[in-house]
């Protein structure tokens, strides 16, 4: 039996007010604040190397995103960054409204659940969009203003596909931090589990996922004798790995912001290189398809988290 | 009676193996006061929020306004108002504010909203504070602005949850008083309580909850002689020649008569024989002093109707 009435009722008034939550409130404004400075340190470097090592680049815009002090770049301290900030965004989105006392007089008035979730999922996210898109134009003045070359056109497109991902890569941050916020009644939790989830599988799993490789499939002890590595040992590693969000918005980020990249993985695949010429960038459109696997993976992790959120929402207790 | 504007059959609800409703039957008329009476964890608020579609109903029926608030969850909520046990507001808003996010959610029209959300306030007298932030309002605030949610609704059903618990003696006459008043506009109001008195200064009836079923329904009188056997003692205290004691007995409608001291009397009845037992000292020759009429307290019907159960529940241990 259908249920009566639009799931989308009360939507738009949940994602205004949510919205207008996230942008006026003190703990936005600081992270905010904090990933523009850092951002801005690090393009400053990026250009300062730009201005000594580059002589001729088609791409040079791109380079404002990938190049910095030694290892740190932009892409890297968005990933970083991000997902603190999704996590402060949505950690007490739920439990929050329980803690308040405000659920159970929210949900009594004529709307369902889902526009209460939906309309707090999307103002986080819209959140999230809105302070990328103010860093891209940031990025993009700065390359205008201190390298004086006009952005090209697919320069543009490269780099505004990049902040897709990376907001595909933050939505993932944020549908956890809200799935941990339905399932655990304490905001102080919801953020330490979070942030403990984050820490593991950005800094500690791709050891481990090296390990696990090794005890799944066992490096022939031929290819150390000739100091190599067993692809099949790698090949597990790497698809270990990508059970980060980290690595996959990593992988994918220098595949779109380097054009000149062929392969997402370690692993040589003869045919993606026969008749290239060695350096010469791809066409947006193969960087997009080599990239898309990691996209695609980024969206279904926000959809399968979402998911589970929901499904867990709508049959909690509205009781405190 | 017009037909019920709430009306439950055999309603359950079952969390695993505990039975938390057990099966009970009542039905509202349009426009009383309707208590739910009971210890805490009785089942109340479970059955409340079943009567407004926020939980899910294990077994049995429930209609509100002609609706099943299962199925139709929003056209229920659209019509009844709910004040939760402990109401909680977003603190950072002011009380004009938080009402108007409300009156979003209702779908109330943008050009009707200041003008119902100063209505509101003004029948909850709290018109001088409505840009005052929440977090300075104080408990008994707090709760008005709960009602002030529910007058703006225009709600045809205000179900009250524990309304009063902790508020101080002044605020809770007050907001008494605003119940009362809804009742003149029309509103039917469920009330839950278990702080008795209060319940019984505004009910028209009252059902009593014990461990998820309803034990007692009716109104005051009609409990008290369920329970006490007599719902009225007269105490009258009067200096007569003769003995009075048979006189009184002679009074249709008294049950007992029991001297309390020399020359006072307590007349246990079914009705209020004030006027008889004045004719009969006159009668008498004697000199009436002092006739008074206790009414029928729900405290002790509370107290007696627990007592009796537990000594029958003895009674049936001993016999077994």
């Amino acid at each position: 039996m259908r249920r009566e009435g639009s799931p989308w009722q009360g939507f738009g008034t949940v994602y205004v007010k949510e919205l207008t939550d996230h942008i006026s409130s003190i703990r936005m404004l600081v992270l905010g604040l904090l990933i523009f400075v850092i951002s801005c340190v690090v393009v400053y470097f990026a250009i300062d190397n730009i201005r000594q090592t580059t002589a001729e680049d088609p791409f040079v815009l791109l380079k404002l995103f990938t190049s910095g002090p030694s290892v740190i770049s932009l892409v890297f301290i968005l990933s970083i960054t991000l997902p603190v900030m999704a996590i402060a965004l949505g950690f007490d989105s739920i439990n929050g409204e329980h803690n308040r006392r405000t659920m159970s007089r929210i949900l009594s008035q004529p709307i369902y659940r889902d526009a209460l979730l939906a309309g707090k999922f999307l103002a986080g996210l819209t959140t999230l969009g809105i302070n990328l898109l103010c860093l891209w134009l940031l990025v993009v003045g700065f390359g205008i203003l201190l390298l004086g070359v006009p952005p090209g056109g697919e320069e543009i497109a490269r780099s505004l596909a990049f902040m897709l991902l990376t907001l595909a890569y933050a939505g993932t941050w944020l549908a956890l931090a809200m799935l941990l916020s339905i399932v655990s009644r304490s905001a102080a939790t919801a953020v330490l589990v979070a942030l403990g989830i984050w820490l593991f599988l950005t800094f500690l799993w791709p050891f481990l996922a090296n390990g696990f490789a090794a005890l799944i499939a066992p490096p022939d002890p031929r290819y150390a004798m000739l100091g190599l590595m067993d692809p099949t040992t790698v090949t597990w590693g790497q698809v270990l790995q990508r059970l980060s969000p980290n690595e996959l918005f990593t992988g994918a980020s220098v595949i779109l912001l380097a054009p000149e990249t062929r392969q997402a993985s370690q692993i040589i695949d003869i045919n993606q290189w026969r008749g290239a010429v060695l350096g010469a960038p791809l066409p947006l459109s193969e960087s997009l398809a080599i990239a898309w696997p990691q996209a695609v993976a980024l969206i279904a992790g926000v959809i399968v988290l979402f998911v589970a959120g929901y499904i867990v929402f709508q049959r909690q207790e509205v009781r405190a | 009676m017009s037909a019920p504007v709430i009306a439950a059959r055999g309603l359950t609800k079952r969390y695993g193996k505990a039975t938390v409703v057990d099966g009970i039957d009542f039905a509202v008329a349009k426009g009383e006061i309707f208590g739910l009476l009971g210890p805490n964890g009785a089942g109340k608020t479970t059955t409340i929020l079943m009567m407004l579609g926020l939980t899910e109903v294990s077994a049995g029926e429930i209609r509100v306004l002609e609706h099943n608030p299962v199925r139709e969850p929003l056209a229920v909520k659209r019509r009844v108002g709910y004040l939760p046990d402990q109401v909680g507001f977003y603190d950072n808003l002011t009380a004009i504010d938080n009402l108007a996010y409300s009156a979003r959610l209702m779908g109330i029209p943008a050009r009707e909203r200041g003008a119902r959300i100063a209505e509101a306030l003004e029948r909850v007298r709290l018109t001088d504070v409505g840009e005052k932030r929440v977090k300075t309002f104080s408990r008994g605030m707090r709760q008005r602005l709960g009602l002030a949610e529910i007058v703006m609704k225009r709600a045809e059903i205000a179900i009250l949850d524990e309304p009063t618990s902790g508020l101080d003696p002044q605020a809770t006459v007050e907001f008494l008083q605003m119940i009362e008043e809804l009742k003149h506009i029309g509103v039917t109001v469920l009330l839950s309580s278990h702080l008795l008195d209060q319940v019984q200064r505004v009910c028209d009836r009252v059902a009593l909850f014990q461990s998820g079923r309803i034990v007692l329904m009716g109104t005051v009188a009609e409990l008290a002689r369920q329970v006490l056997g007599a719902g009225f003692v007269v105490e009258v205290e009067a200096d007569a020649a003769t003995d009075l004691d048979a006189r009184f007995g002679a009074i249709p409608g008294v049950g007992s008569v029991v001297r309390v001291g020399p020359d006072r009397y307590r007349l246990t009845a079914d009705r209020d024989v004030r006027p008889e037992a004045a004719r009969a000292v006159v009668a008498a020759n004697g000199a009436l002093r002092r006739l008074s009429v206790d009414d029928p307290s729900l405290m002790e019907i509370y107290t007696r109707f627990f007592r009796k159960q537990a000594g029958n529940e003895e009674g049936k241990r001993d016999a077994a």
